[in-house]
């Protein structure tokens, strides 16, 4: 069954005040479209079940990517390709710059925004391990105000996040504070390009005195959300890299994901993958030249 | 469905403008229709191809506001005020453009239905990039998908454009090591 555009309407109020007052108006009527690259892909394969769309794109405060001396603030409908063309991003940031580039094609890239990443909320999103990865925070707007929440607990199950129906997200607070963290991002899809993840891992570290001090890991595919492995970190945090510290992260990693089988993966080659890329950053973390 | 349905054709629907290929075009058509749809039944420019309409085959692809974009993914109304290049504003004045040329000449097209998005992919490459490498022409790419030549064809007339003067030559040394040695 094709889409049909006559049975859905969409606006473009082209300022976000009004976006948001058509959003408090009517709450949870108005669908909000950026890019289009989730929901028309919905359209047009018929199963889009918004019959009323407010168009994010093309308004300047939503896209703008402001740099201050503590974070990179991303504004939701920046695209991939604003962020992987942001000289502090890419200098600065480059697990996000990186995750970037794994956004489908250019075609994608140049529509798909950050913002839209998030909120659709896929447990495969391509930006969110390296968002938990540098601990980013979300910034929430609607008529009644702003609010800020760590992006670790902005989703809260499958497809599903802490976004009331009046809110939009607004932007994304990257901290610049992880210029000196050993850091870590891949992912293992079917191949290179367009690809959707199998698994994928992102972390940041800092060492002091051959003991890690601090560690974030952020990972997709492993969990119904983009998941934050807080256990494992903790099994981590304090120690320096041994076989044993290694070998509780193992542990605690296999207590604390839920790897699923379906059409692109199997749970046990999720659960074997995700230990791999673990091992593969925790080993990059000892002091170079040393063996053990 | 089908036109004749409607029960008052395109009256409803606010006007949108924007310009394809330099031309001022004015529409009112439904604001979801698709940027894609609207080129091809509307404007009758049926060199813009669909192949799976999700945004994973690149043949849809156009430019809008100098961006490469799936057409089958732009609701028609955020292509309001947009300067939208199409495969058919490529040639200029009847006279080929050089990619289309070396398509020609090197292979680069067999059944077509691909060929409209890859020219589109690889004018938007070399205009940001006038002299890409073989992995950057590779990922310009990476979202248009050919079942026919098997690529390498179309990475060598891409080869060919950045190098006319020396092609054949240009495209072996710029396509080293070849993908199929890897």
């Amino acid at each position: 069954m094709r889409g049909n555009a006559e049975m859905h309407n969409l606006v473009a109020p082209g300022e976000l005040g009004a976006v948001l007052q058509l959003l408090a108006d009517e709450p949870g009527e108005w669908t909000p479209i950026a890019g289009g690259t989730e929901l028309m892909v919905a359209f047009s394969a018929g199963r889009l079940a918004a019959p009323k769309l407010v168009s994010l794109w093309g308004i300047p405060d939503l896209r703008a990517i402001e740099v201050t001396p503590q974070s990179v603030i991303v504004g939701a409908a920046a695209t991939f390709l604003d962020l992987r063309r942001n000289a502090v991003i890419s200098s600065e940031l480059p697990l996000l710059a990186r995750a970037a580039g794994w956004i489908g094609s250019i075609a994608n890239q140049s529509r798909a925004t950050l913002g839209g990443n998030l909120v659709n909320g896929s447990p495969a999103a391509d930006s969110s391990p390296a968002l938990l990865a540098y601990d980013a925070e979300i910034e929430i707007i609607s008529v009644r105000g702003r609010r800020r929440v760590p992006y670790s607990g902005f989703h809260t199950g499958y497809k599903r996040n802490v976004l009331s129906p009046d809110e939009l997200l607004y932007a994304i607070h990257v901290p610049r504070r992880f210029a000196d963290h050993a850091r870590y991002l891949r992912k293992v899809g079917t191949r290179r390009a367009m690809a959707i993840t199998k698994v994928a891992l992102g972390a940041t570290a800092l060492l002091e005195n051959g003991m890690i001090r601090e560690i974030r890991i952020g990972a997709a595919s492993l969990a119904p959300i983009p998941m934050r492995l807080w256990q494992t970190e903790a099994a981590l945090l304090g120690r320096s890299v041994t076989r044993e510290a290694m070998q509780s992260a193992h542990r605690a990693l296999l207590k604390e994901i839920k790897p699923i089988d379906d059409i692109r993966s199997t749970a046990e080659y999720r659960r074997r993958v995700a230990m791999n890329l673990l091992d593969e950053f925790v080993l990059s973390l000892r002091p170079e030249g040393s063996q053990s | 469905m089908n036109k004749s349905e409607r029960a008052s054709p395109n009256q409803h629907w606010p006007a949108i403008r924007f310009s394809v290929n330099g031309r001022a075009e004015q529409l009112k058509v439904p604001p979801m229709k698709r940027l894609l749809d609207v080129l091809r039944e509307d404007l009758h420019l049926t060199g813009t191809k669909e192949g799976c309409g999700e945004g994973e085959c690149g043949s849809c692809s156009v430019r809008m506001d100098g961006e490469l974009v799936n057409s089958c993914l732009v609701p028609v109304l955020q292509a309001e005020g947009a300067e939208i290049q199409t495969v058919e504003g490529l040639a200029l004045d009847g006279e080929l453009h050089p990619l289309q040329k070396a398509f020609l000449e090197h292979g680069g097209a067999q059944c077509g239905i691909c060929t409209p998005g890859m020219l589109m992919a690889s004018a938007q490459l070399l205009e940001l990039n006038p002299h890409p490498s073989l992995p950057q022409i590779r990922e310009a790419l990476a979202g248009n998908l050919c079942r026919c030549t098997g690529f390498i064809r179309i990475f060598e007339s891409i080869a060919a454009t950045i190098a006319p003067d020396c092609a054949g030559h240009a495209a072996e040394s710029t396509l080293e090591p070849t993908p199929h040695a890897r």
